[in-house]
């Protein structure tokens, strides 16, 4: 009956003596004009290091207009190279998603010994230099290296081909999937799981109809940056590449290569598709964040 | 191509790397190929000379041949060939890189440079001044060098050939102007390296420092890196020619180990021999590159100004003792460079 009046006064005092405080109160905010002088400062320093060199990137591309362009793109060694890096991205991609989950799966929702030390291991390619994760696979499997001669005899080629290139994309995107995974599989808990297996579901099924469902956002989240990542990686395939034309360069190699040859608009070409790879990456990750808001809040550091 | 990418792809996505392996090996076999592993500024050069060979070589065995190219800094790029880049043939820019693969690799004989005419090298470049046009600071010789005011452009001697063969030829450009003294020499060099603001890893660094973000006021470079920021960059430049400068001859090399394996030691030995055939001298000349044929040379002279050379063997015993001397840890560039 008078419930109605009483509710609305009931919601909104918290509101109404807060906002002017924060308004006027000068020991918990700033003066207007420090906080428009901040914003401005914020907005042009986005705009100076970070769409300038953006647009930067396309207007130099398309300098000696589109022709050149299509035809920096179209160039057999150019199509090599984005052949190769979605190779790479491909076998990458998929392996670090199961290894992630796996991963992920082990250290949220079991106990064990040993467990800290997976997740240091985990963060170990976070912490490596590119250069130095492509090095080690140099010292394993080069010519010099621990099982460089018997690979040499056996005519297996690691480093300097493909394979090493995926081994060294792979070691660099590890962390990517699991990272994402961890802290938001921590905050669900081990609930939903223990009342499937209560109710008698396999754990095979547990995990297809239980926790992947709960996940699959900031699964596609951490998909998303590990491929961002195995697409544009420089220094560690650098290491590892052997820079052959048409056969063992990536994409980023290939632009370098193409502006140290004072190709520009050649390498500008290549470096816009590459752009555009992670231009659609935002994209895509801006959906997610919106589609997911608090389920993602937990895992949202990078 | 699709039925390439297709291969390729489906090889990735099928079994992963196990299968990405063997179809590696699959493509490698359909066709005669051939790895050279070269130097950073000798691309362009590659671009025209590797298809004149493909013709030639397929008139006489009527076999194609796809030729594979990996450029890098020349230390780099040995490095990677002692780590297991399989080249079946080397084309450096110094003769340390080489004998590098031969001592630490054992890939080729430790006598590999008497294996073709001119010590193993078809062409040779030479360090040139490049300044600003209008030559505004009025430099026309290594002394003009040390003046006060005077900023001088070179890549780091440790790291890079160019930076190495300026500093050898500054050495003996003042050994010479005082009677042979090699402390006159050093200390005319600690004055030189004074003028001397950044020193970048590798001669294309050099090259961007200079012409693009404007610094120093002349550039010491290879011949054949001037001519291409001439043609790149435009007429913004000029060339000056030194009294003395230094002969830097390009080496090259089969990687026997490597070749055989390969079954190419054929086809990479006729590869080096046409870099000397009249046709690959030809093209040495077209590309700013000076010759080892004195009569292709002479017949080039427009392109190339008389230079007064000397080479770093007759001025410094040889590479391995110019090394040890000037840019090993410790030795005259670091106590230069170090001490203030």
């Amino acid at each position: 009956m008078s419930s109605q009046p009483v509710d609305h006064s009931l919601q909104d005092p918290p509101k109404l003596p807060f906002e002017p405080l924060i308004q006027r109160n000068a020991v918990i905010t700033e003066q207007p004009w420090v906080r428009w002088l901040l914003t401005a400062l914020a907005l042009v320093f986005l705009a100076g290091f970070l769409l300038l060199p953006l647009v930067a990137v396309f207007v130099e591309a398309l300098r000696n207009g589109v022709g050149t362009y299509l035809d920096a793109v179209r160039d057999p060694d150019a199509i090599a190279a984005i052949e190769l890096t979605l190779t790479v991205a491909a076998i990458a991609v998929p392996l670090n998603t199961l290894f992630g989950i796996c991963a992920a799966w082990a250290v949220t929702k079991h106990t064990f010994r040993g467990k800290q030390f997976l997740i240091t291991l985990i963060d170990l390619p976070f912490s490596v230099s590119p250069v130095v994760s492509g090095l080690i696979y140099v010292l394993i499997f080069g010519a010099q290296g621990w099982l460089g001669p018997w690979m040499s005899e056996h005519d297996f080629k690691v480093i300097f081909a493909i394979p090493g290139i995926v081994l060294a994309t792979v070691f660099v995107t590890f962390p990517f999937v699991a990272r994402e995974l961890i802290p938001l599989m921590q905050e669900q808990g081990t609930d939903d799981e223990q009342a499937a297996l209560s109710l008698g579901a396999t754990g095979w099924q547990t995990f297809m109809r239980v926790t992947l469902p709960n996940i699959k956002w900031g699964l596609l989240y951490g998909v998303l940056l590990c491929n961002a990542r195995a697409m544009g990686e420089f220094g560690a395939v650098s290491v590892v590449s052997g820079h052959i034309r048409g056969m063992t360069n990536t994409m980023p190699l290939h632009v370098e290569i193409l502006y140290n040859e004072y190709n520009f608009a050649a390498a500008f070409a290549v470096a816009s598709l590459l752009a555009m790879l992670a231009l659609v990456t935002l994209v895509l990750k801006s959906f997610l964040e919106w589609r997911l808001g608090s389920e993602l809040a937990a895992t949202r550091k990078h | 191509m699709i039925d390439h990418t297709r291969r390729r792809l489906s090889a990735a996505l099928g079994a992963g790397i196990a299968l990405a392996l063997s179809g590696e090996a699959a493509i490698a076999a359909d066709k005669a190929a051939l790895l050279n592993v070269s130097y950073d500024v000798a691309r362009k050069f590659y671009q025209e000379l590797n298809p004149a060979f493909a013709e030639a070589w397929k008139q006489k065995t009527g076999q194609a041949l796809r030729i594979d190219q990996s450029h890098g800094g020349s230390s780099k790029q040995a490095r990677a060939v002692i780590d297991g880049l399989e080249a079946d043939v080397v084309t450096m820019n110094n003769p340390l890189d080489i004998d590098a693969i031969a001592e630490r690799g054992k890939l080729l004989p430790k006598a590999w440079a008497a294996q073709f005419p001119h010590a193993s090298s078809p062409s040779w470049s030479t360090i040139l001044f490049l300044v600003r046009k209008g030559n505004p600071k009025a430099i026309r010789d290594w002394n003009d060098l040390v003046k006060p005011g005077v900023a001088v452009i070179l890549p780091n001697p440790k790291t890079s050939g160019n930076g190495r063969y300026s500093y050898l030829a500054a050495w003996e450009y003042a050994k010479r102007a005082n009677g042979g003294s090699e402390e006159a020499a050093r200390a005319f060099v600690k004055k030189f390296f004074a003028n001397v603001p950044i020193l970048d890893t590798g001669g294309r660094g050099a090259t961007t420092t200079f012409s693009q973000r404007a610094i120093g006021d002349v550039l010491l470079t290879f011949e054949n890196e001037v001519a291409l920021i001439r043609e790149e960059l435009g007429d913004k430049f000029e060339v000056v020619v030194p009294s003395l400068t230094v002969r830097a001859d390009n080496p090259v090399a089969v990687v026997q180990k490597f070749a055989a394996k390969h079954g190419r030691n054929d086809l990479a030995r006729a590869y080096i021999e046409f870099h000397y055939s009249p046709k690959g001298q030809e093209i040495f000349a077209r590309n700013a590159i000076r010759p080892s044929d004195p009569v292709v040379l002479e017949r080039f002279a427009a392109s190339f100004p008389k230079v007064n050379v000397f080479t770093v063997e007759e001025a410094f015993g040889s590479w391995p003792k110019a090394q040890a001397a000037h840019f090993a840890d410790g030795a005259s560039f670091d106590q230069i460079y170090a001490s203030p």
